[in-house]
């Protein structure tokens, strides 16, 4: 009972309202077309939508705290050319190109937020210097898109789990998406870290009042985004298995919209990791859609997901009214 | 004389006009031909005339987003408007003729309004939103800049549609006393704005809204028509941007037209001296802003640089000039220099 209660409280409207898309979705899906209802279907909802799900969790983090970071697009398209040019190119080994991508990709956030913190730059403009200079190393690196033929690399992208006889799989870029959720929820649930991002969110100067270290949790934000933002390259990279520096365009909006979707108010303050899950996962299912009916053409994903933001807008702006009316009769 | 200058460098644009006097003196050091401008067959032709025609879009743009900016605000659905727009003027154009005509369906004077309408309504869409659902706008205006392509999509029937009607070429490729008709425009859209803004109480109220859009309200001004009114004019730009950009390349490409253009616009106003947290504003300012980056990217083009890594450089640039205009930025420097002397 009390949990029934629980999940109708307000502060668990939007997620709850979430989840319950999800499963419309999902039910309507697998009424209309066969094979929908099926383990493959929606493991590959995972599989397909892996790097945009890595690159949600850091953004639900920067979007939380009240910011905006438009560079993960171009950050994680930097990442797939750093590998492939690393491997083909320069004949690096596979892991340490990883590594090199994942230090190039924390240091831009950190770089990013040091000018939101330290400079007092608006996080939009920021975070739009480092789209711009991430996009135009990608072209600096190469203009051609290149293949990766590394056989560490290809291992690793092959790699899979397969159940039922090997109908369904689930790959290396899933389980780091796994890993990824899980840590969100820990840093964001059980660290003071993670609380300070609610509170940077809240209301930050009163954050700063209480003694909270604001500074360096807004740099360390950026830089935690920055590093998703590389990991879901590295995963983009091995779900295409190329560089390319045309990769990802756009990528910081379906990561906004997903974590928006999720129920994360854009203000800051409130939100959830796991909302962002459902976010990523609704996005997914209307590709899967699209692709069942074959006949929709795709702009109709566009409009689709325009709908879905307006929809879940309205909805927070409902919670957010009702919960100050809460709060103003309690007085 | 100290007054005059402590005028000249306090006033908003400043940096924007210092960018753009340097990228100018460079090329003049570099590339002296850069200057040059020659008349061929009664048309002026060269680098700067090159760079005045191409950052026309961007220029209308920035023009609308200065307002959107100084309430405080920002309009992400610039660009699909751009793409929205060049799809229905195109397509009123070609009516339902499946073959490439070079008559147009309906007068151009009609394609030209409704565009222009539809372009508006889909401002006021977003300032409804904000203004009276209160939706933050980056987020009001996201929703337009997602499905705003997809409905440019739906009207083009996801095609390139192309016209040959030549009437509709004159407004992006047309030259008038030896300029491109398209500088005409912008000058016509900056003077009403700037009459708008400066000889009538708008601008104040403007202001006003961006500084505190509650002591506004208090103080009896209707903020939320302001912000309709606002983020219709923005609208409104980036249509006539539209017409510009379709008449430019005669045709509908609901997916490349004005791609990215709002982040090119907004950049052209926070370079302009605007403030991205609203308030004082300067039109003129977000103007000289747009012509900073096209002269930036012509200029790299003038080098044999490819296109891409221009980039690179417009990111080095929009670093400098937001860390000109940041104030901590600017009191380190002066504590630095104050060291020094002390030594």
């Amino acid at each position: 009972m009390i949990k029934i209660q629980k999940l109708f409280n307000i502060k668990y409207v939007t997620i709850t309202a979430t989840i319950l898309l999800f499963f419309i979705f999902y039910a309507t899906g697998s009424m209309q077309y066969r094979g929908f209802f099926t383990l493959r279907t929606f493991v590959s909802l995972f599989s397909d939508n892996a790097y945009l799900g890595v690159s949600a969790v850091g953004m639900t983090l920067v979007l939380i705290s009240g910011g905006i970071d438009l560079s993960v697009g171009a950050v994680a398209a930097l990442t797939t050319m750093i590998i492939a040019y690393g491997t083909e190119v320069m004949g690096l080994p596979a892991p340490i190109t990883f590594a090199i991508a994942l230090i190039i990709g924390t240091s831009l956030g950190l770089l990013m937020g040091t000018m939101i913190h330290r400079f007092e730059v608006p996080p939009f403009i920021a975070t739009l210097a480092g789209m711009f200079l991430a996009r135009g190393l990608c072209f600096v690196i190469s203009i051609q898109s290149i293949a990766i033929n590394n056989e560490w690399f290809r291992s690793i992208a092959k790699w899979k789990i397969k159940f039922q006889g090997g109908k369904s799989y689930i790959t290396v870029g899933v389980i780091i998406l796994i890993i990824i959720v899980v840590f969100g929820i820990w840093l964001m649930k059980y660290t003071k870290f993670g609380r300070t991002v609610y509170a940077i969110g809240g209301d930050e100067v009163s954050a700063k009042l209480m003694g909270l270290e604001v500074g360096k949790v807004k740099v360390a934000i950026y830089g935690i985004n920055g590093f998703c933002s590389a990991l879901a390259g590295i995963v983009f990279a091995l779900y295409m298995s190329s560089g390319y520096p045309r990769h990802l365009i756009g990528m910081e909006l379906d990561t906004i919209a997903a974590v928006v979707i999720g129920g994360t108010l854009l203000t800051g303050g409130s939100g959830y990791v796991i909302g962002t899950v459902f976010g990523v996962l609704i996005q997914g299912l209307i590709q899967t859609f699209i692709n069942f009916n074959g006949t929709l053409s795709s702009w109709w994903t566009k409009i689709f997901i325009g709908v879905l933001l307006l929809l879940f807008i309205g909805l927070q702006r409902v919670v957010v009214i009702l919960s100050h009316k809460r709060q103003t009769s309690n007085l | 004389m100290l007054d005059n200058f402590r005028k000249i460098t306090g006033s908003k644009a400043f940096s924007a006009v210092i960018a753009l006097g340097a990228i100018l003196l460079f090329n003049l050091v570099l590339n002296p031909d850069f200057f040059q401008i020659t008349i061929k067959e009664g048309h002026l032709y060269g680098s700067l005339i090159d760079i005045l025609n191409r950052s026309v879009p961007i220029m209308i743009l920035a023009i609308g987003m200065t307002f959107v900016i100084a309430t405080g605000g920002t309009d992400l659905s610039v660009g699909a408007i751009v793409a929205l727009a060049g799809a229905v003027a195109v397509s009123l154009i070609r009516g339902d003729t499946e073959v490439l005509n070079e008559v147009s369906a309906m007068p151009l004077a009609l394609v030209i309004l409704i565009t222009l309408g539809i372009a508006t309504l889909a401002g006021v869409w977003n300032g409804l939103l904000i203004a009276f659902i209160e939706i933050q706008p980056i987020v009001a205006t996201l929703v337009f800049m997602v499905a705003g392509r997809g409905i440019a999509q739906l009207i083009t029937g996801a095609r390139t549609l192309t016209t040959n009607f030549h009437p509709f070429s004159i407004i992006g490729q047309g030259w008038f006393l030896g300029l491109p008709v398209s500088l005409f425009i912008v000058v016509i859209v900056a003077s009403l704005v700037l009459l708008l803004a400066k000889k009538s109480a708008f601008g104040m109220f403007v202001e006003s809204v961006g500084i505190s859009r509650s002591a506004s309200a208090y103080s009896g001004i209707r903020a939320k028509l302001i912000l309709v009114v606002v983020y219709g004019i923005s609208g409104l730009c980036a249509g006539i941007a539209g017409l510009v950009v379709g008449s430019n390349i005669m045709c509908a490409d609901a997916n490349n037209a004005g791609l990215n253009y709002e982040l090119d616009a907004i950049l052209a106003v926070v370079i302009g001296g605007t403030a991205m947290t609203g308030g004082k504003f300067s039109i003129q300012g977000s103007m000289i802003g747009a012509l900073v980056i096209q002269s930036l990217t012509t200029s790299i083009y003038a080098f044999d640089v490819p296109p891409e890594v221009t980039l690179v450089v417009k990111a080095l640039v929009v670093v400098m000039v937001v860390l000109i205009q940041s104030k901590p930025f600017k009191e380190g420097v002066k504590k630095m220099a104050l060291r020094g002397r002390q030594i």
